[in-house]
């Protein structure tokens, strides 16, 4: 049994979730779906921080919704004049896509709720320490990830290089 | 009331549908990069919940959401970059208007 | 004998080939001459001390002491292509009379050859001209190629060089590739030489099916111990027992060892240009000079001659083979003598004399019977031979530095030229003296070995060649005449006085000419015989002179010095005689002069028959049905691709929706067997 105060937390983070998805998605104004999006990564955060993995939901503030999203308001700012509103969508297309993900939606969740596992309590965990997460990323062991790690520092840096590349002006 | 790990998949798998619904009918490309976030994300909460809820003692999938955090920075970066050139060179980011090198 | 100086013999000229193809671009055009005339001279050297040292050492290698028996002798013999345990390709060194008489010629004539084009292969001024480390290269090439026809070992080996030396002279008859005419002259040279060595080809391929080998050894002669076998008739009559126990001897009327020699014949007929493969000859003239005299006058165009020779105690058991030897080269020695008098190409005039005296040779081996002068016939075609490459080449070499003086083939525009070259006259003089068969030049003496040959077989034959020996003495001095008598020479304005070129080309014309005035001593019948028997005693200088038979030899002499008056009289001044006999015999020189339309024949022949009804179906089939179907095939790929490639729109959006669908059938099709 959860105490009340995690239940109103939960209802609160999920119901955020859905609200701001569905937000992101359908408003017409590009600068204002960058700014749900950026809420809903907020929730997502929150739903680490309930789930005890502090270090990634810190991770996921600072990248994505610091990061990530500050590149997209510039993006939206350097090709979009204020009060541009996309064309509103033809009401087939919309239908379509619709009908679409929430048949997605149907079968996925279907599958979801007759897994008799996914109804397991949640168990007991030591929150992961940054001592445990550092030695778990620079060391070479089962259950380490140096490679990975290193793989994706030189992805950062071909991203970087390629960054420039394609966006300097020739 | 107990708080299960279908309580979390739930709201994820929504998340999902509307990044597949945006991705679908969206014409903007930052929208349409918006939408692959969204659905990103979800499968990022999916990855910490399936740990969380049948392995606590490992951390795969909580390394597994870390890195795919940074190569979705880096992803969106490089998106952005060729959007912003797209936009330079077409003066315009609507997905159906790049036709210029089709066939 | 070591085989060191054989495998250099023929490695030289190779290595000079490459060295001069490769690097040749990159020297100036003196040392490229210089280079090749030493590499060529080298090999000479060699090939003489083989020669040499095959026929005067005594070595019981080479030769029986006790019956004086001359042997053949394998230098070495590596396998190179090895099939299967009997099929075997060997390239190796097999030294005989006829292969060591051989080598002096080509090594002799290629160096002379080398030689003289240090000085042919450049203008007046002294100007190179374009391609001459090519034409170097191509030479040693040639020579290297024509050296390991003459010494293989087996039957493939020479048909492999056989080609080779094909392929040479294709590539000097088109030296001037800029000139239409030489283009298609080498053209024309090597489609009927290959056309030929498919009759040579099968001939080989029958011959070594039956008898299981390739070696020239196991068709006519028995081992006397290991690398060392004497030619005899023995063996020859083995491989016709062979063909004879064989489950198909006898094929169309003929025996099938009949029909192998007379395919391989016909491999020589296309090399040594005999009727009806003649054509090609007279065209080849478009090559340079030099090239004439060594490929087509001396070397290559005996091939034929000697390949036939080669195998001579086989050919000796088919009685039918030999037969048509003789007949073709009798018809071809009188046509191409009569075509010779009316050509107005100083080098066509000499092609035609070529196809000619050939054809003397294989008359002379077609007539050859071992039971008369121990086979006369096979020695004196050899001989022959051997004369004729001496002389021929002299006087092409002559023709090079009349043409290099005069800058013209046409003799009509030459005249009177004895006083301006006078070196150049008394060496064509001799030439001519050689060929007409003049005592005591070379020709003399191997032309009254054939034509006594020819008596001992036949008498009709015997007044058929002794008419085409005069005729030939008739056209060589009408040549003569016309070159250097006829009228004075008129010098035309803008242009130097005609002179004597320099010693570059001189010397090989002095050297030659010396030759073909003492070649005819050599006493031939000690040192070529068909089975290697010396065939007279107590050799000395005097030998062919005591072996003469009077009777024959006083009335050839007399034939050619009535035809050499008769020219005197028609051609020494400029008189209205050779006018007033054409006139009367207008159509048979119209012929003549048109070389009885053998050309227009062919070319009827090929475009009117062969290529109307065969060619162009077989090309409209292969146009529309082969390449239509081929063209169907692209042609629907292309359509089904523009019908489908709306698919691949590059419209993300599209994909995944497509991707979507995929997944959520999936979903639906697990999810159902869930239920039920």
């Amino acid at each position: 049994m959860e105490s009340v105060g995690s239940i109103i937390m939960y209802v609160v983070v999920a119901l955020a979730i859905i609200v701001f998805s569905v937000l992101a998605v359908t408003t017409r104004k590009i600068l204002r779906a960058a700014t749900y999006l950026l809420f809903t990564l907020f929730a997502a955060a929150a739903v680490y921080f309930m789930l005890d993995y502090e270090f990634l939901g810190a991770v996921q503030i600072a990248v994505y919704a610091g990061g990530i999203v500050v590149l997209f308001v510039f993006a939206i700012l350097l090709t979009s004049k204020p009060g541009d509103k996309s064309e509103k969508l033809a009401s087939k297309s919309r239908t379509l896509g619709l009908v679409g993900a929430i048949a997605m939606a149907f079968v996925a969740g279907y599958s979801l709720i007759t897994r008799s596992m996914l109804l397991l309590p949640k168990p007991e965990m030591d929150a992961p320490t940054m001592q445990n997460i550092g030695e778990a990323m620079l060391g070479t062991g089962e259950g380490q990830y140096l490679l990975p790690f290193e793989a994706v520092s030189v992805l950062l840096l071909a991203c970087i290089i390629g960054g420039v590349v394609v966006a300097r002006k020739r | 009331m107990e708080i299960t790990a279908i309580y979390y998949l739930i709201p994820a798998l929504i998340m999902f549908c509307c990044g597949v619904y945006g991705f679908i009918t969206r014409k903007n490309m930052i929208a349409i990069l918006i939408s692959l976030e969204l659905m990103l994300n979800a499968v990022d909460i999916n990855f910490v919940v399936f740990n969380r809820f049948l392995y606590p003692e490992q951390m795969e999938g909580m390394f597994f959401t870390l890195f795919a955090i940074a190569i979705a920075a880096a992803e969106t970066a490089v998106a952005i970059a060729i959007i912003i050139n797209i936009f330079r060179a077409a003066k315009n980011i609507d997905v159906r208007d790049l036709t210029k090198m089709k066939f | 004998m070591q085989p060191v100086l054989p495998i250099i013999i023929l490695a030289l000229p190779l290595a000079m080939f490459l060295f001069l193809g490769l690097l040749g671009n990159k020297m100036s055009h003196r040392l490229a001459g210089i280079l090749g005339t030493l590499g060529m001279g080298t090999t000479m050297v060699l090939s003489y001390i083989v020669a040499f040292t095959y026929f005067f050492s005594g070595n019981p290698d080479f030769i029986d002491a006790d019956t004086h028996t001359r042997l053949q002798y394998v230098v070495f013999n590596q396998d190179w292509l090895a099939f299967t345990d009997f099929l075997v390709i060997r390239l190796g060194f097999l030294l005989d009379p006829i292969s060591a008489l051989l080598l002096v010629v080509i090594t002799t004539i290629s160096f002379m050859v080398h030689l003289y084009s240090n000085g042919y292969m450049r203008d007046h001024h002294g100007v190179w001209e374009t391609g001459f480390q090519r034409f170097y290269a191509f030479l040693s090439l040639f020579s290297f190629s024509m050296l390991g026809l003459v010494v293989a070992t087996n039957i493939f080996q020479m048909y492999i060089f056989w080609e080779l030396v094909g392929a040479s002279s294709f590539l000097l008859i088109g030296f001037y590739y800029t000139k239409p005419s030489a283009v298609s002259a080498s053209k024309k040279a090597f489609i009927v030489t290959r056309f030929a060595d498919l009759g040579f080809l099968i001939g080989i391929l029958i011959l070594s099916f039956y008898t299981g080998t390739f070696n020239f050894t196991d068709f006519t002669s028995t081992a006397v111990s290991t690398d060392v076998y004497q030619i005899s008739a023995g063996t020859a009559e083995g491989i016709k027992a062979i063909f004879a126990n064989s489950a198909v001897p006898v094929f169309m009327g003929a025996s099938v060892l009949t029909w192998a020699l007379v395919l391989i014949f016909m491999g020589g007929m296309g090399k040594s240009a005999m009727m009806p493969l003649h054509i090609w000859l007279p065209d080849a003239m478009e090559g340079p000079t030099p090239v004439s005299a060594l490929i087509h006058a001396a070397t290559m165009v005996v091939a034929g001659v000697y390949l036939v020779a080669r195998l001579f105690p086989l050919y000796m058991m088919e009685q039918a083979a030999l037969d048509i030897v003789t007949i073709v080269g009798a018809i071809t020695a009188l046509y191409a003598a009569i075509v010779a008098c009316t050509q107005i190409d100083i080098k066509r005039v000499l092609a035609f004399s070529t196809i000619s005296q050939i054809a003397f040779m294989m008359v002379s081996l077609g007539v050859a019977d071992v039971d008369f002068h121990h086979g006369l016939g096979y020695m004196a075609s050899m001989f022959h031979l051997f004369t004729h490459a001496m002389f021929k080449a002299l006087l092409f070499l002559c023709a090079g530095a009349l043409i290099h003086a005069i800058g013209s083939n046409d003799y009509t525009e030459m005249h009177g030229l004895r006083k301006y070259m006078p070196v150049t006259h008394i060496t064509f003089l001799i030439g001519c003296l050689a060929i007409a068969g003049i005592i005591p030049f070379a020709g003399f003496f191997s032309k009254d070995e054939i034509l006594t040959a020819v008596g001992g077989y036949s008498t009709f034959w015997y007044i058929w060649m002794s008419l085409v020996a005069g005729l030939t003495a008739f056209y060589m001095f009408r040549l003569y005449y016309l070159i250097f008598w006829w009228k004075e020479h008129t010098v035309r304005e803008g242009h130097h006085a005609p002179h004597d070129q320099p010693w570059t080309m001189t010397v090989p014309l002095v050297i030659l000419a010396a030759v073909s005035c003492v070649a005819g001593f050599v006493p031939m019948g000690d040192l070529v015989t068909w089975n290697g028997h010396s065939s007279v005693e107590n050799v000395s200088f005097w030998t062919n002179f005591k072996a003469l038979d009077w009777g024959v030899a006083s009335i050839s002499l007399a034939v050619a010095i009535v035809a050499i008056l008769l020219a005197t009289i028609m051609y020494k001044k400029e008189n209205p005689l050779p006018a007033r006999m054409k006139n009367a015999m207008p159509n048979l020189w119209r012929w003549a002069h048109h070389r009885f339309y053998w050309d227009e024949l062919y070319l009827f022949i090929t475009h009117k028959i062969i290529f109307n009804s065969i060619c162009r179906p077989i090309a409209w089939f292969d146009r529309h049905i082969i390449d239509g179907t081929m063209d169907s095939f692209a042609w629907m790929a292309n359509k089904a691709s523009y019908a489908i490639r709306g698919l691949q729109s590059g419209s993300i959006q599209m994909y995944v929706w497509v991707y979507l669908i995929g997944a959520l059938l999936l979903g639906a099709v697990t999810v159902v067997c869930i239920l039920i």
